[in-house]
């Protein structure tokens, strides 16, 4: 695959009074419960490693108290590690001193927060121009950036406002062209669209999805919604109770979730929205001379096999080359979920 | 037993007046020893007082009011509290009162910038660090409570009787808001602006004036309009030890027992009072202008 932007090895986060005595106590199997219970240490993240691939988005997923907002933090040491190591670009952020830090987090990764975090002193430019300042730009040029990136998700002629003034979904917006503003390679977001309406979060969605096409940035996005991970995803990492349960690429997490946790995530997804063809294909061709390409979603790719005499289809990737073919019975099949026990609760 | 008694065991009669004397003695000595530098020390504030109480003597009367009638205006933008403060500056002046105001207003004016200038780093630096807080907020407690009689005594032994112990006196029981409300304005920041700052890679003085003072400046000026109230609640109280201003005839009507000089030279404390406070309110709103017209949240 592409070049390892961010590599996280062994990576432990304990709160409480004594971590690195704690830190033994975890290395010799004391779970959570235990800890907390018996040792009064908080297990924050245990013993993750996780491989963020450069110009592409990875979503680490997991429910509240999962860890997985304090792993993120962890990128730009907005929180410190009890163990382990943090690379991104072959350097050592943990190793980093005060200044080499404030410069790695001026110019290398910039953050979207869950709640804003946007400054209700400042209008909406100079907000989106904080990061040019900080890092010591003078006023007109950051001025001229902060208008063209306003303009870039959608806020052209809101530069004098204040983000009071704005709706949640505007001051988010504020807070990605805040983050876009300083050129940074690394985009960490934190819950950034979870306090939104779903209707205005799949609005942002759009927006972040197509702001990308361009930037190719190296995006770390943290949520707690399947369904959003699933649409913006290009990789997922799943988090729970400060472990990594399981990482890879979303329709296989899908086909194969790698335990219980997991399964009573993905049971409930619309499988004809998500999954791929490509997923569930056979490689063998078919006879057939439609072709579907591989990336269309099994709902839409029923529409033109239901229509076909033979009823297959051949798939072709993005390259237009046939890689395989589907059946209109394995549709359906790809339709059901995965377990028996599933399909008859779905009729009681 | 003795034990039950009701004479509880106390300090022998003898000890106890031998350890009062030990102390006014060692007291006197190091204010024999260093009150000449105490002194030299508060010169420059002197000077500066002294120049200012000065000018306001000098300059003619239609010239104060103009300039307390501008400043009125930039800071509180509001025509009712300009002509409020013209009228009550003219009924001052005519019932006799403009030059004891014009002192008061010296003083008042130098000690608030003395408790700013103190005042608001210390509040920074115990917003910092809960040591430090620790530690001062027993003192200021202590400014707060004790009775400004108390306090007057050492200075007065220190420094005599004049404008600086009078000065000094003022700023002990003005300063203690100021400072209290710095800290409690920094310390309530949100704690998302911060994270941001941080994530940007602010450095310290970017986090602390780009964002924590900008952000705690309406509880900040809160406390500098309290430090002015109570300033100007300290008046009667520094004209005892020889500060010039509204107070003395206060003094003088209270050992005499002449109402009307009384009540008309409070009245002019208390219309003094009034201004500043509308003024450095309506400022302090006016400071947060972005919290205003808020259609979300």
């Amino acid at each position: 695959m592409t070049d390892t932007k961010i590599a996280i090895s062994n990576l432990y986060k304990i709160f409480g009074r004594d971590p690195a005595n704690a830190l033994e106590l975890v290395k010799n199997g004391v779970g959570k419960q235990e800890l907390l219970e018996k040792h009064d240490h908080v297990l924050g993240l245990s013993d993750i490693n996780l491989e963020i691939p450069a110009k592409g988005i990875s979503v680490i997923m997991g429910l509240s108290g999962s860890g997985k907002s304090t792993l993120i933090r962890h990128i730009n040491r907005l929180i410190e590690p009890t163990a382990g190591s943090m690379m991104v670009d072959g350097d050592d952020v943990l190793a980093m001193n005060k200044e080499q830090l404030i410069d790695f987090r001026r110019h290398k990764a910039s953050m979207v927060f869950q709640k804003f975090g946007l400054h209700v002193h400042r209008t909406v430019a100079e907000n989106v121009a904080y990061g040019l300042i900080v890092q010591g730009q003078g006023k007109k040029e950051a001025k001229a950036k902060s208008h063209k990136w306003l303009e870039r998700v959608g806020l052209a002629g809101f530069e004098e406002h204040f983000p009071s003034q704005l709706s949640g979904g505007m001051q988010q917006r504020v807070g990605l062209a805040r983050a876009l503003a300083t050129d940074a390679e690394i985009l960490l977001m934190d819950e950034a669209f979870s306090a939104l309406d779903p209707l205005i979060r799949t609005d942002m969605q759009d927006v972040l999805l197509d702001l990308q096409k361009d930037l190719h940035k190296t995006i770390v996005f943290i949520t707690h919604d399947l369904d959003e991970a699933l649409r913006i995803g290009d990789r997922i990492a799943i988090l729970r109770d400060g472990q990594m349960i399981q990482q890879g690429d979303p329709q296989h997490i899908i086909i194969h979730p790698a335990d219980d946790y997991i399964f009573d995530f993905v049971k409930d997804i619309n499988r004809g929205r998500v999954l791929q063809v490509g997923t569930i294909m056979t490689k063998d061709q078919s006879r057939s001379t439609v072709t579907i390409p591989s990336d269309m979603v099994l709902e839409e790719a029923l529409q033109t096999v239901a229509t076909i005499d033979g009823q297959s289809a051949n798939i072709v990737n993005a390259s237009d080359q046939v890689v395989g073919s589907i059946s209109l019975d394995q549709i359906v099949k790809g339709l059901a979920r995965p377990e028996v026990e599933a399909q008859a609760g779905q009729y009681r | 037993m003795d034990f039950w008694t009701n004479k509880f065991p106390e300090m022998g009669r003898t000890d106890l007046r031998d350890l009062k004397k030990g102390i006014d003695a060692a007291f006197r000595d190091f204010s024999r020893a260093y009150g000449e530098n105490m002194e030299d020390f508060f010169h420059p504030l002197l000077q500066f007082l002294v120049w200012l109480e000065k000018l306001l003597l000098a300059a003619p009367w239609p010239v104060i009011i103009i300039i307390a009638a501008a400043l009125a205006w930039l800071g509180a933008r509001s025509i009712s509290i300009v002509i409020g403060t013209i009228l009550s500056f003219l009924a001052i002046g005519y019932f006799g009162m403009w030059e004891d105001t014009m002192s008061t207003l010296a003083i008042i004016s130098v000690s608030t910038l003395v408790c700013i200038a103190l005042g608001i780093p210390l509040g920074i630096l115990m917003a910092r660090s809960e040591r430090v807080q620790s530690i001062i907020t027993p003192v200021l407690d202590v400014m707060q409570t004790i009775p400004a009689f108390v306090y007057l005594i050492p200075v007065v032994m220190l420094l005599g009787i004049g404008k600086v112990p009078g000065l000094i006196a003022v700023c002990i029981y003005a300063m203690p808001p100021v400072v209290r409300l710095t800290n409690l304005g920094i310390r309530l920041v949100e704690k998302e602006a911060l994270e941001a700052a941080d994530a940007f890679g602010a450095s310290y003085k970017q986090r602390l004036f780009g964002v924590q003072i900008p952000l705690a400046l309406p509880n900040i000026f809160a406390g500098v309009n309290q430090t002015i109230m109570m300033a100007l609640a300290m008046v009667v109280i520094a004209s005892m030890i020889g500060v010039a201003g509204l107070g003395v005839p206060v003094l003088r009507a209270i050992s005499n027992q002449y109402l009307a000089l009384g009540m008309m030279n409070g009245l002019a404390i208390v219309a003094l009072a009034i201004i500043f406070d509308r003024v450095s309110q309506s400022f302090g709103n006016r400071l947060q202008r972005h919290r205003q017209g808020a259609q979300h949240d």
